[in-house]
């Protein structure tokens, strides 16, 4: 009886929050699930026979920037085990994504927006909107689980394999779920709860990562603390470890109770710590709309930075094994030529490395434009806009983060990876250098990203959310594209392309400059859409 | 205070449309220099997008918008520092506090009175260390209130300011609007309360869909329309139906074997019908000018002349 009233609306909320997902959700299930079926049909089409699929094998296995980007191959011999061991590194990153952005929507910003309470005076148990966000990203995980296994068999894969891959796909989301819900009681905002998640993914990745990179001759064990992990190790169509989903649906289930628990020792609208006052006045400084910028950017800035120099350290403190398991591995040239530099393993590895944070930072600049619009549909930019700061002021009160910042995370990054590769290489000075020179070369691949974002923030304020469609796209294909052997035009659509590959390669500024320009004219068109448009 | 005479705003023919719906229909505003000017409508009748057409955050479709003598979309920013804006939905930074926010906006404005901010907030009873996201609507209101009131800005434009405060902070700020207009500032105070704007104003503007209904003093909008009337008399009036100009005429036995009248009279109309009372021979008679809420109710009346229930004649 209790629980019944606990949970009483459940129905109405679930279908609320469903119709409020009506677009996002099966464009993020379908990009999920057609990922699986088109890296199985461009494996068959790429490595026809055993023969090449060994080899493929053997060069994966033998490189550790590869095996760091996307685990090693343990069985060469079955498509199936080829696409979930291609499939499940990223695609496993992106369904937990997925699972904290749906549980911190449907939970703690409703809550901070304050329609929970809205809600809240419904005849809505206590327990019903976790329960209902919990219950949208079971309906992703689910249709996955489903939808995965049910494809891969009609492609004629073994059945029990097939299940096996949907279950562990499935199961990463899970984990994420779980601890996006607990990260949503804990946290005041929605931000901070993404932010946790997010965070809890990119150690995942980065366990997970180092892990793989040198196999039984390093730290393997790490793989075993990252759900990432977990999922890579269920083997599909080779070991089905069966009980390894099972371990994702505990989890699921202790972090949930866990929620639970914590959601009963708050109240509605506040985490789990306690609001501190703070200053009654304004500092002195706090005069102008950028140190309000600063205000509003700093703190995603700092552990955005502190991850990206974690993150460099572990990177480059296992390039240590890398010329040894290279050595004899002669077949492992090709694909690494590839993926990176010409000169030495250890740079190739690195550059593989620099090119990935490249990425990442690309994200973060995508995120610090898209404040703007969160601001201005928030009704905060108002205020602001109703003083004497222009226009332009305020965009560019913000958009110092994604020119600037990212060249910060970026930095931070390369003198992680230049410390931690000098530290067990030798030579420290010379290694960060380098790394930092190589990473700093990333950013007018970046900054196009963050261009895209302003055209679209500037001219069609409505779609700025399209930025993140652009953001995974153009990741997707250069994560997966040059392993598919993706033909050179889809490859030159992303701007990490036209990076010169450091440290390594040569350094040429042409592609730099044509990139700055790219940003320059997407830059300049959304700032002047914005000069021109309505606010609001 | 020497001010030019030029209206501190002007608006005429205002139209602006978003996709189908057309927000504003052919608006005209005017508010003089050091008055209290209610804008008075109801909900989506275009008052907070008139507003953001002053504050130049959108672009009108076409008419003409004079602000402080300036362009409000071409010469926003130095409009701005002339002018406090308090919007209607009040949302705030979560890591900022309260505090903070009064004083980044004042500053952001061109400076704010220290002891000013400091007796405001006594006065709103307003704790300035909470952070944004601990604060309810009304308090949120009252930062924005606080920044507004503490600036020295000319213009005041303060989107329905009240809707989250309760009595007593309302009383309070009725007292900061008064000293601002004996400060010789403008106020343009958009509002569908109606007592608010009756206690404040020297002048209001009705809207209704887009549009100017009815503009004046209060004083002439009254002219415009009903007294209320309520008599007691000798003997039946004659001739009240041919008399032009009344409404809802409601007749019966008084207490004292007389005749008992109530009634609306167009106002302008008021000397003729007391004629036909006087004739009738006037006992007790209590009359009533309309308030606002009548005026307002009229304009707003779904068939909007269609006569009061009850009329018998
Ligand atoms: N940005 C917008 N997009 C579409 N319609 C809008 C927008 N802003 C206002 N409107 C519409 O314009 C009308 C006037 O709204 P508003 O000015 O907010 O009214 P008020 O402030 O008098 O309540 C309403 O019908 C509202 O729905
Ligand atoms: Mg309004």
């Amino acid at each position: 009886m209790t629980a019944g009233r606990m949970t009483a609306g459940l129905g109405e909320l679930l279908r609320l929050a469903l119709r409020r997902d009506r677009i996002m959700l099966p464009i993020w299930i379908y990009a999920l699930i057609g990922s699986v079926v088109s890296t199985l049909v461009s494996i068959r089409r790429l490595y026809p026979d055993d023969a090449s699929r060994e080899q493929l094998a053997q060069s994966i296995n033998g490189n550790p920037s590869l095996r760091t980007l996307y685990g090693p191959v343990y069985d060469a011999h079955s498509v199936g085990a080829l696409t979930a061991w291609r499939i499940l590194p990223f695609g496993g990153l992106m369904i937990g994504l997925l699972c904290v952005l749906l549980i911190t929507r449907h939970t703690r910003a409703e809550e901070e927006s304050g329609r929970l309470e809205l809600i809240g005076a419904g005849a809505v148990g206590r327990s019903a909107p976790l329960a209902a966000a919990l219950g949208t990203a079971l309906t992703a995980c689910v249709t996955v689980a489903l939808a995965v296994p049910l494809l891969m068999t009609a492609f004629g894969e073994d059945a029990a394999g097939s299940f096996a891959l949907g279950l562990a796909y499935a199961g990463v989301g899970l984990v994420f779920a779980g601890a996006a819900a607990l990260a949503a009681q804990v946290t005041g905002t929605a931000r901070a709860a993404n932010g946790i998640g997010g965070a809890l993914l990119g150690l995942a990745y980065v366990l997970r990562a180092t892990g793989d990179a040198s196999g039984s001759s390093g730290p393997e064990w790490l793989v075993w603390l990252s759900p990432l992990g977990w999922a890579e190790r269920v083997r599909p169509y080779r070991d089905n470890a069966w009980w390894l989903p099972a371990l994702m649906l505990a989890a699921f289930v202790v972090q949930v109770a866990g929620a639970y628990l914590l959601a009963d020792r708050r109240d509605l609208g506040s985490g789990l710590l306690p609001q501190r006052p703070g200053p009654p006045a304004g500092a002195p400084s706090l005069r102008s709309a950028y140190v309000l910028g600063l205000r509003l950017q700093r703190g995603s800035l700092y552990g955005w930075t502190a991850g990206f120099l974690a993150a460099g350290l572990v990177f480059g403190g296992i390039s240590q094994g890398i010329r040894q398991l290279l050595q004899g591995s002669g077949s492992a040239q090709q694909l690494l030529e590839r993926m990176g530099g010409t000169h030495g393993a250890v740079d190739s590895y690195l550059s593989t490395m620099v090119s990935t944070f490249g990425m990442v930072a690309a994200v973060y600049a995508v995120q610090t434009v898209l404040r703007l619009r969160g601001e201005e549909t928030g009704g905060r930019a108002e205020p602001v806009l109703a003083t004497g700061v222009a226009r332009l002021t305020w965009a560019w009160s913000h958009l110092v983060y994604p020119l600037l910042g990212s060249a910060v995370l970026l930095l931070a990054a390369g003198l992680g990876l230049g410390l931690g590769t000098g530290a067990v290489l030798g030579d420290l000075g010379g290694w960060t250098w380098r790394l930092l020179g190589a990473a700093l070369v990333q950013l007018p691949a970046v900054w196009v990203f963050a261009g895209a974002a302003v055209a679209l923030f500037g001219l069609l304020p409505r779609w700025t959310a399209a930025a993140w469609g652009i953001v995974g796209v153009l990741l997707f294909i250069a994560y997966l594209g040059p392993l598919l052997s993706a033909g050179q035009w889809v490859l030159d659509l992303t701007p990490f392309t036209h990076v010169p590959r450091l440290p390594g390669g040569t350094v040429t500024l042409q592609p730099l400059l044509w990139l700055t320009l790219v940003t320059v004219a997407l830059g300049g068109a959304g700032l002047a859409g914005l000069r021109r448009r309505d606010l609001g | 205070m020497a001010m030019s005479m030029s209206p501190a705003v002007s608006v005429s023919g205002l139209v602006k449309t978003f996709g189908r719906t057309r927000a504003l229909d052919g608006l005209e505003l005017s508010v003089a220099r050091g008055e209290v000017h209610g804008f008075l409508g109801p909900n989506g009748a275009g008052k907070s997008t008139t507003i953001r057409v002053l504050l130049g955050l959108i672009r009108a479709d076409s008419g003409t918008v004079r602000l402080l003598d300036g362009d409000p979309w071409r010469d926003s920013v130095a409009l701005h520092r002339r002018l406090a804006h308090v919007p209607g939905d009040v949302t705030l930074w979560r890591n900022l506090t309260g505090g903070e926010v009064i004083d980044l906006l004042g500053r952001l404005r061109g400076g704010l009175n220290p002891d000013r901010r400091a007796e405001l907030l006594e006065r709103f009873e307003l704790d300035p260390t909470k952070k944004g996201n601990a604060y309810s609507k009304g308090n949120r209101q009252k930062v924005a209130l606080v920044a507004a009131f503490a600036s020295d800005a000319e213009l005041l434009i303060l989107d329905e300011p009240t809707s989250g405060l309760d009595p007593l902070m309302e009383e309070v700020f009725r007292g900061c609007v008064a000293e601002g207009r004996d400060r010789g500032r403008t106020v343009l105070l958009s509002s569908h309360v109606l007592s608010e704007v009756e206690a404040l104003c020297d002048r209001v503007s009705i809207i209704r869909a887009g549009r100017t209904v009815e503009s004046g003093s209060l004083a002439a909008l009254r002219h415009l329309t009903r007294t209320s009337i309520e008599a007691e008399l000798g003997d039946a009036p004659q001739g009240l139906d041919r008399l032009p100009g009344l409404h809802g005429v409601d007749l019966g036995q008084g207490d004292g074997g007389g005749v008992h009248l109530r009634c609306q009279v167009d106002t302008d109309r008021l000397d003729a019908l007391l004629r036909v009372l006087s004739a009738a021979g006037v006992r007790t008679l209590t009359s009533r000018p309309p308030t606002l809420e009548e005026l307002f109710l009229r304009h707003y009346e779904q068939p909007a002349e269609s006569a009061p229930q009850g009329v018998t004649s």
